[in-house]
């Protein structure tokens, strides 16, 4: 036929814009690796969920073991022993085997929490979303009114009433969380329906789940995880919170909101007992929140290539005189 | 049955505008147009005309308020379920944006094949759809290796082939283009209309062909509708219409285009102001705010059909048509 | 009434001349040669075209020249001498003296390029209060008399509007309007007619012709557009892959152009095509900056390449007419 071209697929002629999809896997590392910060940040993170995954089989059960004899020890001494390096509690503890104990704990209610939201949200988010009218209203009043109770207090009701289980914290977490999603997925749904492939679906008779499934569902997923990760620090943090209030994760069971709770009254004595699990929450909060930040550049085809400068530059805007130079 | 694919018959569309409380912006206001099998018909107009709410319209994305459609004897509007979803087949579109209108997460080969995922009867088999596939890969000119690739790594020309496969998928009786080359690289642009023309010559498709250049316009289509203000103002063969504008308008239009082969040309014509809100068109001739042949009349009636005298195809809505009486008549 | 006819140069000196620039883009996949070795000079009172498809580097080359240029594109040689400044060299105070007074650049977008949250009347006096120091009421009745120069209507209400309120058309003569605010040597235009309708684009291109005999400004159109230069402009320069492969008054290149490329581009424009005819188009994909060929740019899709275009890079040769091809005599062929 005339018009036959040369099979070779070719970039896109602008050349800011040119990066071989094929290879996937290694450009989004590339992206990671380029920004230190971030890489940083991943590494942490990584390690945190390492402990709470494989952290407590390695512990054994240091972690209940009690030894009054070593009770309130101080830190950063190996005087009592490997395990203790950290400080021990009143109990006498070790502090180090009772962090990663925590560490578990946490993101087994910090992690499941974020899903159910993110699930629930984004579902009924995109299908409101998508319909608009009546579908879309309904979804955005409910959002406000769960939105505008205060979500702790909304914890501290529910789980006062209910007994305070892991489940229980996890299920009003998740709930009051589902606002933050469900706009999320509402608003780049509805801008979705505006966009031409949209059209184009439409046009070959696709029904609204389809269109919903193939083309709404991966062009949101980004932004939702972005989210997801930011939601997670705050998940965590209010667990916390609740823990420090004392209707959160209950003794025995250990979680770094417990501890900090726990250590209150031995500040001025035992600061260990609080700033260790304080500063556990903060580096993995500080974590994800910067991966969150590296994530939404990441994801973001136009925004990407601010990834790919190297940090200085981004402050000077004219150099050329140093290229000249 | 009547030998025109497609009659439209007076349609009327108009949306209403948060913030405009009771007016309503008015997109199409009674539009009149017939589509031949295997003919091209060229729809031009400029921002705001309402060409791509008659494009929508026609591909049943949007529907009328009033006004009649007939596609092969059947009002389209009429059907539900199924038998609407049969219909959907018939007509298809190329859209104007080769990169938004592909979703970037999908090979081509998907996005080829996604029609088909709504009409599961079509194609049965995981290999017969490849098939297909990959022989709407070579009529389209892009070739097997095209399967498996993301939009990102076609150029804008082969991503609009890419949507031209995807249109014809279906196998339908009337593609809608609308603005399918504005957005390429000339040398591409080029490339693309051939493919077009062959793929009319091959599988007898009839094209409703929407841009604002003239000269493309003038390459592609058998027949040509000039659209202002949500009404078609002249129509008639492209040659007519082009050669000896009827509609002061299309005459400004003509005028306006930059010419490459810089013949000795009348003086251009410019008009006064811009094109008027639809929100608030103007009474009786929506074109007398620009137009220096207005007079008192065009205020208070609407304009008649002033038919061409030398092509009886060629009609124009005017009080003071610029052929007449067999004349071209000074501009 | 053509371009030429209004030529009015005080003096045939070029007001701007630019030698050799050459700018570097870092990918992350590597780098990449977007403007290379481009050289060309602008006279007052005339217009030049740099035509061009997308990804030729004509705008990075006018955003190189304004000093934009993003953070990963780097100017790595040439000059580009206006008025007895280096523009590839200035620092930014120089930058900034030059900026509108000198040099302007009117862009694409209008909507982008004018500040949503600024009245027009604001906005059109900032010239003034930044150069000439001028105050509030004085930068406001010039203000006013440069919206009624390019023919806003109605100037001294519609000082108050937003830019959001003015349609297209409208909005780029307001972009012109700041453009020339300062009687600048050279004004830069980016596909300034693009998005907009023919006929408001008709208009544009007439006030921009006014502007110039007014102003005695020298005009580098930016555009793809090869009607438009073949009307508005007075010398082109065809670019490609980054280079330049044709220059010389516009008539002439377009009546006999000595590059296929250029060939190729007037081919491709449906002229006095009819019904039916299939267009001589040209053939392959538009060039990859990755992997610019040694020799040639133009040699994977050019009907003349030989041996020897593979292997040197012709050089823009010649007079008043240059082409950067090895076989120019043979392109009426094409």
């Amino acid at each position: 036929m005339s018009t036959q071209l040369d099979l070779v697929p070719v970039k896109p002629t602008t050349a800011i814009v040119g990066e071989p999809e094929t290879r996937k896997r290694s450009k989004w590392f590339r992206l990671l690796v380029n920004d230190r910060v971030a890489a940083a940040a991943a590494v942490v993170l990584g390690l945190v969920f390492l402990t709470g995954i494989i952290g407590p089989m390695v512990v054994g059960n240091l972690a209940t073991h009690i030894d009054l004899d070593n009770s309130n020890q101080a830190p950063f001494t190996l005087a009592h022993g490997w395990a203790n390096i950290l400080g021990t509690d009143p109990l006498g503890r070790s502090m180090l085997a009772r962090l990663i104990v925590a560490c578990r704990t946490t993101l087994s209610v910090a992690v499941p929490a974020v899903m159910i939201s993110a699930i629930v949200g984004s579902a009924i988010g995109m299908w409101a979303g998508y319909y608009r009218g009546w579908r879309e209203t309904v979804a955005m009043r409910v959002a406000d009114v769960i939105m505008s109770f205060p979500s702790l207090l909304l914890a501290v009701v529910v789980l006062y009433v209910f007994s305070p289980s892991a489940a229980n914290i996890v299920l009003v977490l998740a709930i009051t969380r589902i606002p933050v999603y469900l706009r999320t997925a509402r608003a780049e749904s509805a801008e979705l329906q505006s966009r031409l492939f949209v059209d184009a679906a439409r046009t070959f008779g696709a029904s609204a789940q389809a269109i919903i499934w193939r083309h709404v569902v991966p062009v949101v997923l980004p932004t939702l995880l972005t989210v997801a990760t930011l939601d997670f620090c705050y998940v965590m943090l209010a667990e916390s919170s609740l823990s420090f209030l004392g209707i959160g994760i209950q003794p025995p069971d250990v979680s770094w909101g417990l501890m900090v709770s726990q250590g209150r009254t031995y500040l001025h004595t035992a600061w260990w007992l609080s700033f260790f699990p304080g500063l556990a929450i903060v580096i993995t909060t500080v974590s994800a929140t910067i991966l969150a930040a590296w994530a939404r550049i990441a994801t973001d085809p136009g925004q990407r290539w601010r990834l790919t400068v190297p940090q200085k530059r981004l402050s000077r805007f004219t150099k050329t005189t140093k290229a000249l130079a | 049955m009547s030998e025109n694919l497609l009659e439209v018959r007076d349609m009327r569309k108009s949306f209403s505008v948060p913030n405009a409380g009771k007016k309503k912006l008015c997109a199409l206001d009674g539009i009149t147009l017939d589509l031949a099998r295997g003919e091209t018909l060229g729809l031009v107009g400029e921002s705001g005309c309402g060409k791509s709410t008659l494009a929508r319209t026609l591909l049943m994305l949007e529907r009328p308020d009033s006004g009649s459609v007939r596609f092969d004897g059947i009002d389209p509007f009429s059907l539900r379920g199924k038998e609407l979803l049969a219909f959907r087949r018939r007509v298809q579109m190329v859209f104007q944006d080769p990169y938004a209108s592909l979703n970037a997460r999908m090979t081509a080969g998907d996005i080829i094949a996604e029609p088909w995922r709504s009409h599961k009867g079509l194609y049965k088999g995981r290999r017969d759809r490849d098939t297909r596939v990959r022989g709407l890969l070579d009529l389209v000119g892009l070739g097997a290796k095209a399967f498996d690739k993301y939009p990102q790594e076609f150029s804008g020309g082969q991503r609009q082939r890419i949507g031209i496969a995807r249109a014809l998928a279906l196998d339908p009786d009337v593609i809608i283009c609308d603005e399918p080359v504005s957005a390429l690289d000339l040398s591409v642009q080029a490339q693309v209309l051939n493919l077009l023309n062959d793929l009319q010559d091959q599988l007898g498709i009839s094209y409703i062909f929407i841009s604002h250049d003239l000269s493309v316009v003038r390459h592609v289509a058998d027949r040509v509708a000039v659209m202002y203000l949500g009404r078609i103002i002249e129509s008639g063969p492209t040659g007519a219409v082009f050669d000896r504008p009827n509609h002061p308008y299309t005459a400004a239009l003509m005028s306006a285009a930059p010419k490459l082969d810089g013949e000795q040309r009348p003086e251009r014509i410019l008009l006064k102001g811009e094109v008027p809100s639809p929100l608030n068109p103007p009474s009786g001739c929506r074109f007398r705010t620009r137009c220096w042949k207005a007079t008192e009349v065009c205020a208070t009636t609407a304009p008649p059909s002033a038919v061409d005298p030398e092509a009886s195809g060629h009609a124009a809505e005017c009080h003071h048509p610029l052929l007449q009486k067999g004349t071209l008549a000074s501009v | 009434m053509t371009a030429v006819a209004e030529r009015l140069p005080d003096t045939d000196d070029p007001v701007l001349e630019v030698d050799g620039l050459t700018v570097d883009i870092r990918t992350i996949t590597g780098t990449v040669r977007a403007v290379n070795d481009v050289s060309f000079s602008a006279r007052r009172g005339e217009t030049l075209a740099l035509l061009g498809e997308s990804g030729c580097g004509k705008s990075m080359t006018a955003t190189a020249l304004v000093g934009l240029l993003e953070p990963v594109a780097d100017v790595v040689g040439g000059t580009a001498q206006l008025a007895d400044v280096d523009l590839l060299r200035a620092d930014r105070k120089k930058r900034r003296e030059i900026a509108g007074t000198e040099l302007a650049i009117v862009f694409q977008d209008a909507l982008t390029a004018l500040n949503p949250l600024y009245t027009v009347g604001t906005q059109l006096a900032e010239p003034f209060r930044i150069h000439h120091s001028m105050s509030a009421t004085e930068a406001k009745a010039k203000a006013i008399e440069l919206m009624a120069r390019v023919g806003i209507p109605q100037p001294e209400t519609r000082l108050n509007s937003y830019p959001h309120q003015f349609s297209g058309g409208m909005r780029q003569r307001l972009l012109i309007a700041m453009a020339v605010a300062l009687n600048p040597s050279v004004l830069i235009a980016d596909e300034p007619t693009t998005a907009l309708d023919v006929t408001v684009q008709a208009q544009i291109m007439a006030l921009l012709r006014d502007l110039r005999a007014e102003y005695k400004m020298a005009v580098v159109l930016i555009t793809h557009d090869l009607a438009l230069v073949a009307e508005e402009a007075d010398r082109v320069a065809v670019m490609y892959a980054g280079n330049i492969v044709e220059t010389g008054p516009v008539a002439e290149v377009f009546a006999n152009p000595q590059h296929p490329y250029t060939k190729g581009l007037l081919n491709s424009v449906p002229v006095h095509a009819r019904r039916g005819d299939q267009l001589k188009s040209i053939g392959g994909t538009p060039p990859d900056l990755h992997a610019i060929p040694d020799g040639c740019v133009y040699q994977a899709r050019c009907p003349l390449a030989r041996e020897i275009c593979a292997t040197t890079r012709p050089a823009l040769a010649g007079g008043d007419r240059k082409a950067a091809c090895h076989f120019p005599e043979e392109v009426p062929n094409v």
